[in-house]
């Protein structure tokens, strides 16, 4: 190799900043093919906000609704229910909710809902993604004498309570999600909106 | 010479571009897609007048309204008569056989139409209707002989006939029957101008839904072409910094 | 520095990096006085990686089932972010590979870069570029819009003009009585595999190039030639390294290529009508066909040839022979020349004008491909197909008849 009359330090300063200039520009065409991945607009469409009529949901009963592709559940908690939720904090893992990401600020309360009767929450295990089954009989065989109601997950075993909350002990390391939503009347619910932004 | 010849196949690629089309003339849409109120009035009439039979089935409403600068609740109050969701896309409730027995055959989707058509074609299209008794729906079209629609717009506009003019054009130099002009019979509720822009508005709407990122594609573009620009003069220097070194 | 060259020392054992590095680039000495032409082959890679990588890209979102898919496409265009640019890369990509693949061609032809040793080289890019219409062909139908199907159905319909199996040919290939979503559903499946095979004869093609190295503008073997040059004793002196001084030429004919590639992407997609046929914003209607059907215009120079030559006994047989033919002749090119020297620059006037004649007539008959017929087409087009043979079938005539000029020893600037 021979330098004789080659400037070596413009050399590099030239390679140098068009490697950079290159290396923006790989970046400009790498980010519409990352974009591309991203929920479209049809996906966007199709998940957007559902109602729900939860007129005729008995004390007791749950209800489900398909937003987003998943099943929300929604349930119509009797007063036994309620005060039993607060006997049961001692076996949660967490039962104040501190867990921000698991519901919207609004329902860090200890129902974990807006008005505290109806409990609307996202149907799927945070352990693995199955879709827990609604436990509502005190006591059963299977689940217990503590078992004051709650949801059962079959595919791992975990265990909620009707304020979707997460026993300890179990796989599921979080409370079930609580989907953003709202009250349109008195019994019309928005799943998947905030009151704020709708 | 190489360059000559370059220059000669790439002169050659536009120039084809003009091979297609022929038939009768068409005149310039002259739309403006930067114009967003003539887009919105676009809109309007194109809620109104058109989507009861043809459907555009690939715009959604709410592209729609961010893309023409109005609120979502604007389009739901006074441009959404299909649907009540604002994520839809602009379908119809005529299923194709209702077309087919109303209409002969499925009136057409018109999302992509300007690109099918041309802008041109749409503006003249919609200016063209004239009486023709022939027809099953009393009226015929310059451009789309025998067309298969109404005049929707006739209110606006008004009845017109076409006036034809016997000229020698035949192969045979026999006498054919060749447009002259139009002549109205029943004024419309706007003037003649108005129409025209009425017809402007409609056409820059379509070629809007035909490809909804068009300007935004064109924005960018600019910028893209600067960037590569300087992309392309630190790589010239580049290659002739390391050719010094070739004799 | 010395961690890196444990490193290199330690994949060297295993795989030949650093072999195949200067085999190819570092101490591969291409002749030194390439010009405007030599930008194709690398412009020819790159377009194949955009294509390549777009064409997944668009797979991910494109339904190949008639009644979905000119949708899925409009899909594409609208709802997925960014899809309307991956789209418009992959349909002006379609056209910028044969733009830059025909100037490549044409490259050979003027230097001749096909003369001994280099037959094979260009047999193999002869059958690159076969593979490269069947998969713009297949890609074609897959917006389903009405020249997709149409012109599908046309082409076709060529293979249903053999003689006697013929018309079991077109079911077979279509594997329906028309184009449908059978056929729509495997030409999506072979556009998808083609391009992999194309990329692995282009390998192939870049092999036998460095095994007999690079051709020139004067035709001059530089392996012949004198030895000895600033970077190596025994190279030729007449070569450089590919790396880095071809390297940083071809990025920077790359971005040069890029701005007009861009400039078409972003401010003409459809080029007029060329890159993006309007009847294809129509779906596909078996019942009615389109006022013109025109193939895509890098396809139409043959369209030209195939429509020129008259049916014999009603049979449109012979002009399909004439178009395969039109494309099959440039396989026996090497040996169709009989000139002394390769390079255009020392070849005489006769062959000149033949070949001058050759590029505008491949022009012109690529234009009366996307017309409609007319007498004085047909007769056009006629007469442009028998040029176009009679420049090959005539060359061992011609290339000898030739007075050519010496050719130095040396490559000149």
């Amino acid at each position: 190799m021979s330098a004789d009359g080659v400037d070596l330090k413009k050399r590099r300063t030239l390679t140098l900043a068009t490697s950079a200039v290159g290396a923006v520009g790989t970046g400009f065409v790498i980010y519409p093919f990352l974009a591309a991945w991203a929920p479209s607009e049809k996906a966007k469409a199709a998940g957007a906000p559902v109602e729900a009529d939860i007129g005729k949901l008995e004390p007791g009963q749950l209800m489900r609704v398909k937003w987003r592709g998943k099943p929300v559940w929604i349930v119509n908690r009797t007063e036994q229910n309620l005060q039993d939720l607060a006997s049961l904090e001692s076996v949660l893992l967490d039962p104040a909710s501190d867990d921000t990401g698991q519901q919207p600020s609004y329902c860090k309360n200890p129902a974990r809902s807006i008005k505290e009767q109806f409990l609307v929450a996202v149907g799927i295990c945070t352990h693995l993604g199955c879709s827990p089954t609604y436990r509502p009989e005190l006591a059963p065989e299977d689940l217990g004498a503590d078992w004051k109601g709650g949801f059962f997950c079959p595919c791992h075993g975990s265990r909620f309570d009707l304020a979707g909350r997460v026993y300890s002990g179990v796989p599921a390391p979080n409370n079930l999600e609580i989907p953003p939503y709202q009250y349109l009347s008195d019994t019309k619910i928005l799943i998947g909106a905030d009151g704020g932004a709708a | 010479m190489k360059k000559l010849i370059v220059a000669f196949l790439l002169a050659t690629v536009p120039l084809l571009g003009l091979a297609a089309g022929g038939g009768v003339h068409l005149d310039d849409a002259d739309i403006d897609l930067g114009d967003q109120a003539s887009l919105q009035r676009g809109a309007k009439y194109f809620m109104n007048y058109c989507l009861s039979c043809h459907s555009a089935k690939f715009q959604r409403y709410n592209r729609m309204a961010k893309d023409l600068g109005l609120t979502e609740d604007e389009v739901i109050q006074n441009l959404m008569f299909t649907t009540d969701k604002i994520g839809n896309t602009m379908d119809i409730a005529m299923t194709a056989e209702q077309g087919t027995e109303w209409f002969g055959s499925p009136p057409p989707d018109l999302s992509v139409i300007s690109r099918a058509r041309g802008v041109d074609w749409i503006y003249t299209y919609l200016r063209s209707f004239y009486l023709d008794e022939k027809l099953p729906f009393g009226v015929n079209n310059l451009v789309f002989p025998d067309v298969g629609m109404p005049h929707v717009l006739w209110e606006l506009q008004g009845a017109q006939k076409a006036v034809f003019k016997l000229e020698k054009k035949g192969s045979r130099g026999n006498d054919i029957q060749v447009f002259d002009h139009f002549e109205p019979v029943t004024q419309g509720t706007v003037s003649a101008e108005e129409y025209d822009q009425v017809a402007r508005d409609l056409t820059a709407f379509l070629s809007y839904v035909g490809e909804p990122i068009q300007m935004e594609r064109k924005r960018l573009g600019v910028w893209v072409l600067l960037f590569i620009a300087v992309f392309f003069v630190m790589a010239y220097l580049l290659k002739k910094e390391y050719w010094k070194d070739v004799h | 520095m010395s961690m890196m060259k444990n490193f290199m020392g330690w994949i060297d054992d295993r795989y030949p990096m650093t072999k195949v590095w200067n085999e190819h680039l570092a101490e591969y000495y291409a002749p030194k006085n390439f010009n405007f032409w030599y930008f194709m082959g690398s412009l020819a890679m790159l377009v194949l990686v955009i294509q390549i990588l777009t064409g997944v890209w668009l797979a991910m979102s494109y339904k190949p089932d008639a009644e979905l898919a000119f949708g899925s496409v409009e899909y594409i265009m609208r709802d997925v972010d960014w899809g309307w640019l991956i789209r418009y890369m992959h349909s002006t990509g379609a056209s910028a590979f044969f733009i830059v693949i025909y100037l490549h061609m044409f490259r050979g032809l003027m230097y001749g870069s096909y003369r001994k040793p280099r037959e094979l080289l260009w047999i193999i890019g002869v059958i690159i570029y076969l593979a490269m219409m069947a998969t713009a062909f297949f890609g074609y139908l897959l917006p389903w819009g009405q020249m997709s199907y149409w012109g599908a159905q046309v082409i076709v319909n060529l293979f249903s003009a053999v003689p006697v199996i013929g018309p079991d040919l077109g079911v077979w290939v279509r594997g329906d009585y028309v184009i449908s979503d059978a056929t729509l559903n495997r030409f999506y499946a072979l556009h998808f595999l083609v391009p992999f095979v194309l990329a692995a004869l282009v390998f192939v093609h870049i092999i036998a190039l460095h095994k007999v190295g690079s051709n020139n503008p004067d035709g001059i073997e530089i392996k012949k030639g004198p030895k000895g040059n600033r970077w190596d004793d025994k190279a030729p002196a007449d070569g450089i390294p590919f790396h880095p001084y071809y390297s940083v030429k071809d990025i920077a004919g790359v971005a040069g290529f890029l701005f007009l590639f861009a400039a078409a992407v972003f401010f003409a997609p459809e080029m007029g009508g060329y890159f993006i046929e309007h009847p294809n914003f129509e779906p596909a209607n078996p019942l009615k066909t389109p006022e013109h059907i025109a193939p895509v215009w890098y396809f139409t120079p043959f369209y030209a040839i195939l429509r020129a030559v008259p049916s014999i006994a009603g049979s449109a047989f012979p002009g399909v022979v004439a178009m395969f033919a039109s494309i099959l002749i440039m396989f026996f090119l090497p040996w169709l020349d009989r000139s002394p020297v390769k390079s255009i620059r020392y070849k005489g006037m006769l062959y000149k004008v033949m070949l001058w004649l050759f590029a505008i007539n491949f022009v012109i008959l690529g234009f009366l491909g996307t017309q409609p017929t007319t007498d004085l087409y047909t007769l056009m087009a006629q007469i442009g197909t028998i040029y176009y043979f009679a420049f090959f079938l005539l060359m061992p005539i011609y290339s000898k008849m030739d007075k050519t000029k010496p050719v130095p020893e040396r490559v000149t600037e």
